[in-house]
């Protein structure tokens, strides 16, 4: 607490950076990331073993819940090629695609809160967006019947995307017409969401029967899906990659996406460069919403076909930490996308095969954001040189006003 | 110059002033058309003034013909208005005050028309309601007026709240829970205040992380540990009620303000302490300075990191004790995720009160009174759906934010790490 405190940052000057070119800056970019998880991963084997189980054993079965087993692999195939016989085959990687369906929706919601990082806007609300599109896509897929499916899936999901989009829009008006702060008003909007779905799922959308959930959609709405079942994943995640894709073309390839990152970097260099701002800040919340809409759509219909209470609980706080941990590009998006997916859908397993609740993925999590935001710790744990100031964590900018 | 900002102040001045006489004539109407027309007439309005079970003097209940209190409203609201077209009041805050009592009570006269309605009750349960929510807002008051941005109030609460009932019930002493739940609330606001202050880490995204851990530690160790041993973990006694004597035996006031337990009393005390503490004392100036201009503060002889430091923790402390509020508080065992949002809409009271402690457990008192009209209108059975009503607290929000009732200025270095030079 003394004066002291705060050491001035140290900054390596440009000509002595001993790695140059892409591949050093590839590797420099991954580096923090890779040791923040690792080191989040340690944490967790610390808690792990503090309520007295076997870290291995723990993470053993997380690893066989996400990517399954090599034993079944191998049984896997000898039936298939001794017999023909795929069942066998679809039971050794139904973890895989189990880890991918539950990758899909965060990359979307992911991108949603990295594309507001890009421009300086904290999307906080993926929670009511995610919520609205999945409602708005539901409400397509059961409603309309007699559509062919090449018009009525189209159709639902731009129904999920304009759902978000539109509850991403308002925060992003208010702030950019009246100054109001995207934080508390996506927040806002994340508690109208509930409410409103509350009433939905237990009036005009109910389903007949006394359960709060929406009638299940038309199979011509439904994401078609690549196995049999039990085994659920969907167009959903090829959807996921190329609309990560197009985010990297929008914002990397495009005037608009140039305009959008030079607000983020600075808005008032950008004002004094003739860009418009505000317009910037409400085009960024409503594309930043739609993507968010886009995850409920996905989950609604490639994975469950309805929406019941309480679906998009927890998107909110992962899809930021998601992006954090990708630091807001959208490949490192699909990477941390993918990792938590993995996690997540591992996690299952280890709860019930080692005992340990899934809710230490929540605390690993967690951890990784911490590390992620400030890697001057991981850089002192670590003893790593600085990186220039510019490959930073994200800033946010007070309450605005 | 001088005239033309004062010329460009009345233009201004005169334009609100219309719309509000405007705003406030449809108000009227409004409640005459949908309240008004919809109450039939003849029929009466019980107001319940007695709580069953408190000290209070017996008193006779208020009742009221329901079609002439609702068009006496509607009058009320007109009136103002057209007072506002042709003379104009410039407090803003007068005609929020208008809107809303005239709202409440017509809303509560229609749908309690021929019915019975326990005022007392409701307010006493505003009150308590308010109490997680105040806290939260106090605890995002004191660090922000420092200008450390605090977001991670849910997260803090969750695990006092844990930490309160498990220490309780473990020691067999609630009071005691309540001292950890606040000792450790501090503790995980200090980790807060490092990581910003020391390591300047976006305090927004630390306040996420606290969050995220927070939830995930609550869950893992309740389903782990909790679960399996309710009697031995998770069962403390809670507060027992405290009147005080006399003044809890005048009626209304007495059971709404005078009979609760000790968060509830602590979190007023806070409130008027905070208030003298931030407006009255050197603290309270050393602090509003670093919040302003730090720089400024620094030059001075302020040790800024320091009142950061302790404004951050003392803030945590608070939130501690909304935390204790959920389970020691009020039932007695954790629940996971029981905090349910109150963090986050205590950060839109705090706002909303303009980062004031008065005006934050003003803005409380209206999300607590929402929350416990909720519970009621569902007894009386109302047209409206419940679920609406309950998003008005929001919407009220986002309008204050918007500007239309009085602007809320953050503290000027809100949420901006310090450097020193």
């Amino acid at each position: 607490m003394s004066d002291q405190a705060i050491q001035p940052v140290e900054v390596t000057p440009p000509g002595e950076d001993p790695k140059k070119g892409t591949r050093g800056k590839i590797w420099q970019a991954l580096l923090v990331p890779a040791l923040a998880v690792l080191t989040g991963l340690l944490i967790g084997a610390i808690a792990i073993l503090a309520v007295g189980e076997n870290p291995l054993e723990a993470y053993g079965a997380l690893f066989a819940g996400s990517f399954g087993t090599p034993d079944r692999f191998i049984e896997g195939f000898q039936t298939y090629f001794a017999s023909g016989d795929t069942s066998k085959l679809l039971r050794a990687i139904y973890p895989i695609t189990e880890s991918l369906v539950a990758t899909t929706p965060y990359i979307f919601a992911a991108l949603s809160v990295a594309l507001g990082f890009r421009c300086g806007l904290f999307n906080i609300g993926a929670e009511g967006q995610v919520l609205m599109g999945a409602l708005c896509s539901a409400y397509i897929g059961y409603s309309i019947t007699g559509l062919p499916a090449f018009v009525h899936l189209p159709l639902a999901i731009l129904a999920g995307a304009a759902g978000g989009a539109v509850w991403g829009m308002i925060p992003g008006y208010l702030k950019a017409r009246f100054g109001a702060h995207e934080v508390v008003n996506t927040i806002m909007m994340n508690w109208i969401a509930f409410k409103l779905s509350d009433w939905l799922l237990k009036g005009p959308m109910q389903a007949s029967g006394s359960r709060p959930v929406t009638p299940n959609v038309e199979a011509t709405a439904e994401l078609p899906r690549f196995f049999p079942d039990p085994l659920r994943l969907n167009w959903g995640f090829v959807l996921a990659l190329a609309v990560a894709w197009l985010v990297y073309w929008f914002l990397f390839k495009t005037t608009l996406g140039f305009e959008i990152r030079s607000v983020g970097a600075s808005p008032d260099a950008a004002k004094y460069a003739g860009m418009n701002v505000t317009r910037n800040f409400v085009l960024v919340m409503a594309i930043a919403g739609g993507l968010a809409g886009l995850a409920g759509t996905a989950q609604v219909l490639g994975v469950d076909h309805w929406v019941g209470q309480g679906f998009s609980s927890g998107y909110g706080f992962d899809s930021i930490a998601l992006a954090l941990l990708g630091k807001s590009h959208p490949f490192g998006v699909v990477l941390s996308a993918l990792l938590f997916g993995f996690l997540r859908s591992g996690a299952t397993r280890m709860q019930s095969m080692a005992g340990i609740p899934i809710d230490i993925i929540s605390i690993i999590q967690g951890l990784i954001v911490i590390f992620i935001a400030a890697p001057a710790i991981i850089r002192w744990i670590y003893r790593i040189r600085a990186i220039p100031v510019s490959d930073e964590a994200m800033r946010t900018r007070g309450w605005g006003g | 110059m001088n005239t033309a900002t004062h010329e460009i102040e009345t233009i201004a001045f005169r334009r609100t002033r219309s719309t509000y006489g405007l705003v406030l004539l449809g108000f009227g109407l409004f409640i005459f058309l949908v309240f008004g027309l919809n109450t039939p007439a003849g029929v009466f309005t019980t107001f319940g003034t007695n709580l069953a079970g408190s000290q209070a003097i017996t008193i006779s209940d208020l009742v009221v013909p329901s079609q002439a209190t609702i068009f006496a409203m509607a009058a009320i609201a007109a009136f103002f208005g057209a007072f506002q077209l042709a003379r104009g009041i410039r407090s803003t805050g007068w005609l929020a005050g208008v809107i809303a009592i005239t709202f409440i009570v017509s809303f509560l006269t229609w749908a309690a028309a021929d019915k019975s309605f326990n005022l007392t009750g409701m307010l006493s349960s505003s009150l308590v309601r308010a109490t997680p929510i105040a806290l939260a807002a106090l605890c995002g008051v004191i660090s922000e007026r420092s200008a450390v941005i605090n977001i991670g109030i849910e997260g803090i609460m969750l695990l006092s709240a844990q930490v309160a009932v498990v220490t309780a019930t473990v020691i067999g002493n609630s009071y005691l829970g309540l001292v950890c739940a606040i000792l450790f609330g501090g503790l995980v606001a200090a980790f807060h205040a490092w990581l910003v202050i020391r390591f300047k880490v976006d305090q927004v995204v630390s306040g996420v992380a606290i969050n995220i851990v927070g939830a995930g530690v609550t869950a893992f160790i309740s389903s782990r540990f909790l679960a399996a041993n309710i009697n031995g973990l998770n069962n403390a006694a809670v507060f027992p009620t405290i009147s005080i004597p006399l003044l809890s035996q005048i009626p209304i006031l007495g059971p709404v303000l005078f009979e609760n337990n000790i968060i509830v009393f602590l979190t007023i005390l806070l409130v008027l302490a905070l208030h003298i503490l931030l407006f009255y004392t050197p603290w309270g100036l050393r602090t509003r300075a670093v919040g302003e201009h730090p720089k400024a503060a620094d030059t001075l002889g302020v040790n800024v990191f320091f009142v950061r430091y302790v404004n951050v923790i003392l803030g945590g402390m608070i939130a501690g004790l909304g935390g204790a509020y959920f389970t020691i508080g009020s039932v007695g065992r954790f629940d996971e995720m029981m905090t349910a949002g109150k963090g986050f809409i205590g950060l839109a009271a705090m706002i909303f009160g303009k980062w004031n402690p008065l005006g934050a457990y003003t803005s409380s008192m209206i999300f607590g009174f929402a929350d416990s009209l909720q519970v009621k209108l569902q007894i009386l059975r109302t047209p409206i759906p419940s679920e609406f009503l309950l998003m008005a607290p929001y919407l009220i929000t986002m309008l204050v934010l918007t500007g239309v009732i009085g602007r809320a200025i953050p503290p000027a270095a809100d949420g901006q790490p310090y450097e020193k030079q």
